[in-house]
């Protein structure tokens, strides 16, 4: 079932700016408060509120669940490989092996108060991007789930 | 005396989660309780780090050091991402016993004796 | 590769699993062997590197293992006034046992349920689950820090509760996953409030590094009883133990024989607790003696309450409740004398070594006869002890091993369990001989417990429902074989196996000072 159209055009409306926020919530969490987490459950709301507005069939033509549980799958997977390279280069799990390299995320932070490098922190904003793609993932599932039940899809 | 009233609240929260977990029946309210104990302990670690008159424990252009203790908070945000992750768990729980047991009462749950 | 192994060992216990774990769901869409393969294999490759950290530990002393640090045995950073700031993993030989005795339960879990689940859908779910379940027992054992035990808890539970609501039995057992989820989250909650207590007054997380800050003050006892209750909750204590009945009879056989092990890791946090963590700056009398009612408590009302049961598992899960009273009965009494150095060589010792002996044979032998449980179950169809019989004739392996079993819960030579319970008898009857012949009454009653239920299911004639119905599959018989070999080896061999696995896990916990010099490195303040 729809909901009415204010709410479908508000939706449409409303969507993408949840997905941008989100993912500057993602991609700032080593400089902002928020993160990863933070981050997903924004853009998991955001597949959430189309799913309020919208109809299961409808949904189902714009995603399949199982991209959802991929992307789950993708940051978990994304996660622990970050921290196991770490191993490869005879470090201890988890040890930051970007941080300060000049590369990718690698610029070094010059000591005292900053505005926020974006460019820094090594693993971390990987570690950030890959929690948030999970949880992204993980919440849409639940949610999904969930629904489905009281809005009276199939088992 | 402020500086004790998250403290006080905490406790509150606790007291009051811990009393919808012994005296409500219906299991959904039953894990709205648990999750005010949640909140309650929360509460409590992230006041137990507050530093009077502190900043938030980031590196801005802000010229104050006096910093608010930032492990707690780390501590207080995963058990909320441990907390949600317990609350769908609960709550996909209630909703297939719900849908087999007709009931969402605990009274109703009482198939499991002895 | 050798020496990255050893190097990395704690690391690698935890990775293992949980990159298994994440794979798990992604390979199980193309392929349902490939996946299985890869289960099987990387519940090994965790076998391995569990018995690679405990020859480590056991070898060279206590593993401390820094996460995020360039060499793991950076704990202290040079500026950071000797407190250890980072996340650390603090292996000693009482974790090292742990781990290895959770991993040899795991690995003939996995062979088991290759074919006890063979039939059931979303087995994605549950082997992934079930390797996180793994990653929780190995981190609770494994880890340095109190918020880490924490999380690791959690990750205990919650995978724990999915897997009892596995098998969904028209609502039945996820009535059970969500009495056990919701009472494990409860007691989570107390073990955090009680970490939050701690860090407030001692400004750190670190096991070690409290310890030896320890002051003993009024919060701090809040905290102790918050966190024996949180943990004796997880470990299905008595006056606790309500949901362990629901849920270890509601789980797959298979997961049952894990979910013991995860209990014991919440008796292993429990000792970690009180040895580790407040040792002799508490009242250790006082505490001592709470722990033995807990446990006289645990086995009598244990095994009075298995005895009326019919259903197969119920019954042997109110013998695990009946059963960890023995361990707690063992280590009570060696914390009941913990100061006096007279009265720990005489009993002391030996009723921690007993204690401590009993939680692995515990492991071995009631995973045994819950894997013979659910292959019983997937003969019969039922778990009704009144509707079983004559399963002698066509289930000869199963029987042989629910025998080793049986005799070895109710602590009948040469079986493992009645080398720990030995030792847990002599040693208590020097403290207090009632207690001794309270715990040798309780043994009796479970034995007489088990012949009943042998009776009831293997003896008779053969019945005509259960015709034409053979042994179980290999897999099967492979993974009950694994431990059945290790309940009559731990039976035979007891001093050996004393001599190398026990003593240096109870010195661990005993020595409190040992623990911490070797977190802190002899830099206490």
């Amino acid at each position: 079932m729809n909901m009415s159209k204010i709410v479908r055009a508000a939706a449409h409306l409303l969507f993408p700016a949840i997905l941008v926020y989100g993912f500057y919530i993602v991609v700032h969490g080593h400089l902002t408060p928020g993160g990863g987490f933070q981050g997903g459950a924004v853009i998991a709301t955001g597949f959430v509120l189309l799913y309020v507005a919208f109809s299961y069939q409808r949904l189902q033509e714009w995603f399949r669940l199982d991209a959802f549980k991929n992307a789950e799958a993708l940051g978990l997977l994304l996660f622990i490989v970050t921290a196991l390279v770490a191993l490869g280069l005879g470090a201890t799990f988890f040890y930051n092996w970007m941080a300060n390299t000049g590369g990718l995320f690698g610029t070094p932070v010059p000591f005292g108060p900053n505005p926020g490098y974006l460019n820094t922190a090594g693993t971390i904003p990987i570690m950030n991007i890959a929690v948030g793609v999970e949880v992204l993932g993980a919440m849409s599932v639940i949610l999904f789930y969930m629904l489905r039940g009281i809005k009276g899809g199939d088992e | 005396m402020y500086l004790n009233l998250p403290f006080i609240g905490a406790g509150l929260l606790m007291l009051i989660g811990i009393a919808i977990i012994l005296m409500r029946k219906n299991l959904v309210k039953m894990i709205m309780g648990l999750s005010i104990v949640e909140a309650g302990v929360n509460l409590f670690l992230v006041a137990s780090g507050y530093v009077d008159g502190g900043i938030p424990p980031i590196f801005t252009a802000a010229g104050d050091t006096v910093m608010v203790y930032p492990t707690v908070q780390a501590m207080t945000l995963t058990n909320i991402v441990i907390g949600i992750a317990t609350t769908a768990l609960l709550l996909s729980f209630v909703i297939i016993v719900y849908r087999r047991y007709g009931t969402a009462d605990v009274d109703g749950m009482r198939r499991l004796r002895g | 590769m050798m020496d990255f192994l050893l190097a990395q060992a704690p690391a690698l216990l935890l990775a293992l699993p949980m990159l298994g774990a994440f794979l798990t769901p992604v390979l199980g869409r193309y392929s349902e062997t490939g996946r299985n393969a890869w289960v099987v294999l990387v519940s090994f490759l965790t076998l391995v590197t569990a018995t690679a950290l405990a020859w480590v530990v056991y070898t060279t002393g206590t593993f401390v293992y820094t996460f995020g640090a360039v060499s793991p045995s950076l704990g202290i950073p040079a500026d950071s006034g000797g407190i250890p700031i980072r996340i650390l993993f603090a292996v000693d030989a009482m974790g090292a046992f742990m781990a290895l005795s959770a991993s040899i339960v795991g690995f003939a879990v996995v062979l088991y349920s290759l074919s006890s689940v063979r039939k059931l859908s979303g087995k994605d779910g549950y082997y992934a689950l079930l390797l996180l379940l793994l990653v929780g027992i190995f981190g609770m054992v494994c880890t340095g820090d109190l918020f880490n035990l924490f999380v690791f808890l959690e990750i205990n539970s919650l995978a724990g509760a999915a897997l009892v609501a596995y098998r969904i039995d028209k609502g039945v057992a996820v009535e059970a996953g969500l009495k056990y989820a919701f009472i494990s989250t409860l007691g989570g909650l107390m073990f955090l409030f009680a970490v939050g207590l701690l860090y407030a007054q001692y400004d750190s997380l670190n096991i070690a590094y409290i310890a030896s800050q320890m002051a003993f003050t009024f919060p701090d006892k809040i905290a102790l009883v918050l966190m024996i209750a949180a943990l004796a909750l997880k470990a299905g204590v008595v006056p606790m133990h309500f949901w362990t009945p629901d849920a270890y009879s509601m789980a797959p056989s298979s997961i049952t024989a894990i979910l013991v092990v995860a209990s014991q890791a919440g008796l292993y946090g429990l000792f970690r607790v009180l040895f580790s963590l407040y040792g002799v700056t508490m009242d250790y009398v006082t505490v001592g003696w709470i722990v033995i009612i807990l446990g006289i408590l645990s086995m009598f009302i244990g095994v009075t309450m298995a005895i009326p049961q019919k259903d197969i598992k119920r019954l042997m899960a109110y013998h695990a409740v009946s059963q960890t009273g023995y361990m707690l009965l063992g280590v009570g009494v060696c914390l009941a004398v913990l100061g006096d150095a007279t009265q720990m060589a005489a009993f002391g010792q030996t009723a921690m070594e007993g204690g401590i002996f009993h939680i692995i044979n515990h492991a071995m032998y009631k995973g045994l006869l819950f894997l013979t449980a659910g292959a019983i179950f997937l003969h019969t169809g039922t778990r009704n002890l009144n509707k079983m019989g004559g399963l002698g004739h066509s289930m000869k392996w199963t029987m042989l091993f629910f025998i080793i079993g049986a005799l070895a819960i109710a602590g009948i030579p040469p079986f493992s369990g009645f080398a720990s319970k030995l030792m847990i008898y002599e040693s208590v009857f020097a403290f207090s001989p009632i207690l001794s012949i309270i715990a040798m009454v309780v043994s009796v009653l479970t034995l007489a417990s088990f012949v009943k239920v042998f009776h009831a299911v293997f003896m008779g004639p053969k019945q005509p429902e259960f015709e034409g119905k053979g042994e179980v599959p290999t897999p099967m018989l492979a993974g009950m074989a694994i431990l059945a070999i290790l309940t009559i080896g731990f039976g035979i061999f007891p001093q050996q196996v004393v001599d190398i696995l026990i003593t240096p896990a109870a010195d661990a916990l005993i020595n409190q000072g040992d623990y911490i010099a070797s977190v802190l490195g002899g830099m206490i303040a």
